[in-house]
Order: structure tokens, then C-alpha cells, then sequence
């Protein structure tokens, strides 16, 4: 077997971490946890970046591995984890499917990104083309999460780690979107996050509660 | 094959069969350091099988051949497993003649027996052991045969002697899909053995017992060989660990110097697999019975992801 440089290995190495990641927020159950992983996902991902960085030598990628840690390993969780203070929401409610199954369907997502990633994979000619299934895979694991949480917090929280999988997918094909875009992206998501931090208060004072099976109620009657 | 090959091959089948109580009597030692405690000594194993020895066996009226035939099966079955893993050296008589599937199936036949026998007196207890070794069993086999073939699959091969020895030829490199592989293993070793997060083998508490209650209707030398399989089991399960992540320095010829610095480093490698199996069962707590599948699924995961991995990533 041939033996790859280091820095591959390593960014190997944080691929399969994240992969991990994802399953780790797919079973998790209490949110504050949920948001630590998160965190920790960033971090794993500016470490990433900031590697590629090094190797292509991109000044650009040193800018989006500086963004990814200031932004989605100390900004956003700060917010959430004030935001589930002031709700006081730490617990999601049992999972729409059990854990060993949501477990079951990851693992069949898994072989369908991978499955998915392949003809990308061929065509890509980036050092790090392999990752490229791994960024499918986290993208729909997180998609997964979202499917399977009734509480809008957790949602969120699955819609942040997609966000996180779209930008390692770009990193790997491509080494970065431009500039421009990724700046966009990250205000885009940003302002989400702060849009959203108002509107769970408005579910919650609507509602009483932040479950989303209650907007249903919001369908008009026949 | 010449005789000097069976000669090794027997001294390291009595060796592994000496070992496992001493390595057994390390682990408690070090989980009673860990837990402040002054530590029973090492050869307390050995004296316990020892007064066994020494006692009339007690047997029930029901009782079929089965449940006398059971211990030396097991026993049997563990020394056979003890035989196939490459310990010392790779290329020995046995460690050839089957692979790492036919050594799982090994550990199955023991399992089988031992439930078996358990069943045989027909008393609450053995059934509820036997059941609660049966659920373990079938959910730890697959994951260990998983861990299994994310190795075929890197080394093109299932025998564990080869597997040690093309890990051991390799350069080191980070290795995300073996990282996993070995978390994975080690969740199989504690939940198989039947060691704290899924069973505590210290107590008789009898609403979380596994491995206790299939044994509670043996006495004498039936307790002893069956106590002696569960050391041997433990020890094998270190030493195919040990064959497949940490190889190295394993012999691959049959010097008598090589042979020598092999058995060092092997017993340097159990008496740190020994500490870190203390530590474990020192910094986690017992699990519900009923938590133990959600234990074993995590172990799978594991596995497949190491599986998955190294498709994917070719790492």
C-alpha cells in the first residue's frame, strides 16, 4: 500500500471524524449536547480547512477556515446555548423512530451518498476527492436529524450541520467556493440563525410550546 | 512442518492456558488501585479454581448428560480458540488451520453450551442468564464479524496470523477505519466477557446478572473449568485484539530470540490491555440489561463505519 503525505491523512482522518459527528447528533437526545456537537463539528471542519489551506496555499481557504471557527465554533453555539437558556428547552422529546433505527436508516443513507459520490469522485481531480461521499453523507445524515426531531431547536441544530457538510463537499471538490459566495453563505446563515432566534419566541408564544406538530393546526379547515 | 513448530505451538497453548487466571487476577488488581482499594493478589484465580478442584461435585436430580458434558466443551472450545490466535508466532500448525470466522464460531459453540446447560436444570435463574447471553450473543456476533471483514477487506485475507503480519510489515499511518474498527472491538470485548457497562462480574445480584446466573447450578471441578473458560475467553479476546491492532514485534520465524522478545512484548501489550480494561470498568457505570442493545448497536455502528470508511476514503 502506498503511503499518502501526512496532511491527507490527517484530513482523512477529520473526514471520518465528522462522519462520526453525524451520527453522534443523529442519536443524540438532550439538545444542549446536541449543540456541543455541533461546536465540535466546526471546529473539526476549520481544522480541515485550515489544512487544505496549507496545502494548496490558497489565501482565500485561510479566510474560511478563520470565518468557519469564529462563526460555527463560537458564535452560533454561544447563541444557541443562550438561546435554550432564555427558552428553557433542554430536552427534545422522544424521536419520531427509535434510536437503534434512525442508527439503521444512517447507515443505508451512508452506502446511497457513497453510491451518489462516486461518478463526482471520478471526475473531481482535487488531492481530496474522497471526502466528497463523506460531505454527501453528513449532508443527508443532518437531513435525517431534521426529519426525525419534532422540536424546532433541533431542527435547527440539523439545518446548521447540513450547512456545515455543504461547505466540506465544496472544500473537497472544488478546494472552496469563491470568495464572494462563502462570504454570502455564512451571512446568509448568520441571519438565519438570528431570524430564527426571534421566531422561536413567536412559536412559543403562539403555541406554548415549540413543537412543530402543532402547526398543523395551521392547515385551513376543509 | 517440523517437531521444533509443535513444540512452540504446544508451549504457547499451555502458556495461554496458564496465563489467563494470572491475567484475570491483573485486572482485578488494577481495578482495586484504581478504586483506592488494597489489591487481592495476583494468584487469587488460581487459588479459587484450586479449592474447587478440591470439592465433591454437586449435581441436580434433573440434570442431563448435557449439563455434565457442558464445562468440558467450553473449556475445550476456548483452548481450541487459544490455539488458532497468533500469540507469540505467526507461523504456527494451528494459528494456520483456521480463520479468524471458524475461531467466531468457536466462541459460538461455547456460548451454546453454556446457555444450554444453563436451560438444562430448568430453574428460573440459568433460564434468565441463558436468555439475557443469548440476547448479547446474537447482537455482538455480528458486529465482531463486521470488524472482521473491514480486515479481510484492507489485507485481502480473514486469517489472523496473516492479518498480523501485513499490519506489522506496514509503515505507520493514521488510520481512521482500524481507529474505528478498535473502539468497536473493544465495546465486543466488554460486552462478550461479561465485564461492567453490560454485566458487573462481581456481583450476584440476580436482577442484573448474566454471566453469574449460568452458572449458578455448578459446583466443584464444573465451576472451576467453566470459571477457568471465562479467564481463557477474556485472554483470548486481549490476545486477538493485541494479534490485530498492535501487532507489532510479533515472531515471524521461529528464532529462538525472536521468539523471546515476541513473548516480552506480548506480556508488556496484556499488561497494558489489562490496565486500560480496569480503567474502563473503573470510569463507567453499569448499564440497564435493557440499555445493553442500544450498547452493542453503538458497537456495530462502529464497525460499519469502519467498514464503510475504508471503502470510501481507501485509508
Amino acid at each position: 500500500m502506498h503511503a499518502l503525505p501526512w496532511d491527507l491523512q490527517l484530513q482523512n482522518t477529520l473526514a471520518a471524524l465528522l462522519l462520526l459527528l453525524s451520527f453522534a447528533m443523529l442519536s443524540q437526545r438532550r439538545i444542549v449536547a446536541l449543540v456541543d456537537l455541533l461546536a465540535l463539528q466546526g471546529a473539526l471542519l476549520g481544522i480541515a480547512t485550515l489544512l487544505l489551506a496549507w496545502r494548496t496555499g490558497s489565501r482565500h481557504l485561510y479566510f474560511s477556515a478563520a470565518l468557519t471557527l469564529g462563526l460555527k465554533v463560537i458564535f452560533l453555539p454561544w447563541l444557541l446555548h443562550r438561546l435554550i437558556r432564555r427558552l428553557g428547552v433542554y430536552w427534545d422529546t422522544e424521536p419520531l423512530l427509535n434510536i437503534a433505527g434512525t442508527m439503521l436508516v444512517g447507515v443505508l443513507v451512508v452506502i446511497f451518498a457513497f453510491g451518489l459520490a462516486q461518478p463526482i469522485s471520478a471526475l473531481a481531480s482535487t488531492a481530496t476527492r474522497n471526502s466528497i461521499g463523506i460531505a454527501v453523507a453528513v449532508i443527508l445524515i443532518a437531513f435525517l436529524t431534521m426529519i426525525t426531531r419534532r422540536k424546532a431547536m433541533s431542527q435547527v441544530v440539523g439545518f446548521l450541520s447540513m450547512e456545515n457538510g455543504l461547505f466540506f463537499g465544496a472544500m473537497s471538490a472544488t478546494y472552496g467556493m469563491p470568495m464572494i459566495v462563502e462570504l454570502g453563505v455564512a451571512l446568509d446563515v448568520l441571519v438565519a440563525m438570528l431570524v430564527l432566534g426571534v421566531f422561536f419566541f413567536q412559536i412559543r408564544e403562539q403555541f406554548d410550546s415549540l413543537d412543530l406538530k402543532h402547526f398543523e393546526s395551521l392547515k385551513e379547515d376543509q | 512442518m517440523n517437531v521444533f513448530d509443535w513444540i512452540v505451538q504446544l508451549a504457547g497453548i499451555a502458556l495461554a492456558v496458564a496465563a489467563a487466571p494470572v491475567f484475570v487476577g491483573w485486572v482485578n488488581q488494577c481495578r482495586a488501585w484504581l478504586q483506592n482499594k488494597s489489591a487481592p493478589s495476583l494468584l487469587l484465580p488460581y487459588r479459587g479454581i484450586r479449592k474447587l478442584f478440591h470439592k465433591d461435585a454437586v449435581i441436580a436430580d434433573n440434570a442431563s448428560r448435557l449439563f455434565r458434558l457442558a464445562p468440558y466443551v467450553v473449556f475445550g472450545a476456548m483452548v481450541s480458540a487459544a490455539a488458532v490466535i497468533p500469540t507469540i508466532a505467526t507461523r504456527m500448525p494451528f494459528t494456520q488451520a483456521a480463520d479468524a470466522i471458524a475461531l467466531v464460531g468457536l466462541l459460538a459453540t461455547a456460548r451454546l453450551f453454556l446457555s444450554l446447560a444453563a436451560m438444562d436444570v430448568g430453574t428460573a435463574f440459568g433460564t434468565l442468564g441463558a436468555r439475557r447471553e443469548m440476547m448479547i450473543g446474537f447482537l455482538a456476533e455480528p458486529a465482531l464479524l463486521v470488524v472482521i471483514f473491514v480486515f479481510s477487506l484492507q489485507f485481502s485475507t480473514t486469517a489472523l496470523p496473516m492479518i498480523a503480519e501485513r499490519l506489522s510489515a506496514q509503515a505507520f499511518a493514521l488510520n481512521p477505519s482500524l481507529a474505528f474498527t478498535a473502539v468497536a472491538f473493544t465495546m465486543i470485548l466488554l460486552a462478550e466477557n461479561a465485564r461492567i457497562p453490560v454485566d458487573n462480574p462481581a456481583t450476584h445480584l440476580e436482577l442484573t446478572m448474566i454471566h453469574e446466573a449460568l452458572l449458578l447450578e455448578y459446583s466443584a471441578r464444573h465451576l472451576a473449568l467453566m470459571e477457568w473458560a471465562a479467564a481463557l475467553k477474556l485472554f483470548n479476546y486481549a490476545c486477538i485484539g493485541i494479534a490485530v491492532f498492535i501487532p507489532w514485534g510479533i515472531a515471524t520465524s521461529h528464532e529462538p530470540l525472536e521468539l523471546a522478545v515476541s513473548a516480552l512484548l506480548l506480556g508488556v501489550k496484556l499488561l497494558a490491555a489489562g490496565l486500560g480494561l480496569a480503567l474502563i470498568e473503573t470510569v463507567s457505570a453499569k448499564l440497564r440489561v435493557f440499555r445493553a442493545p442500544e450498547f452493542l448497536a453503538t458497537a456495530f455502528l462502529f464497525a460499519v463505519l469502519g467498514l464503510l470508511v475504508r471503502l470510501l476514503l481507501g485509508a
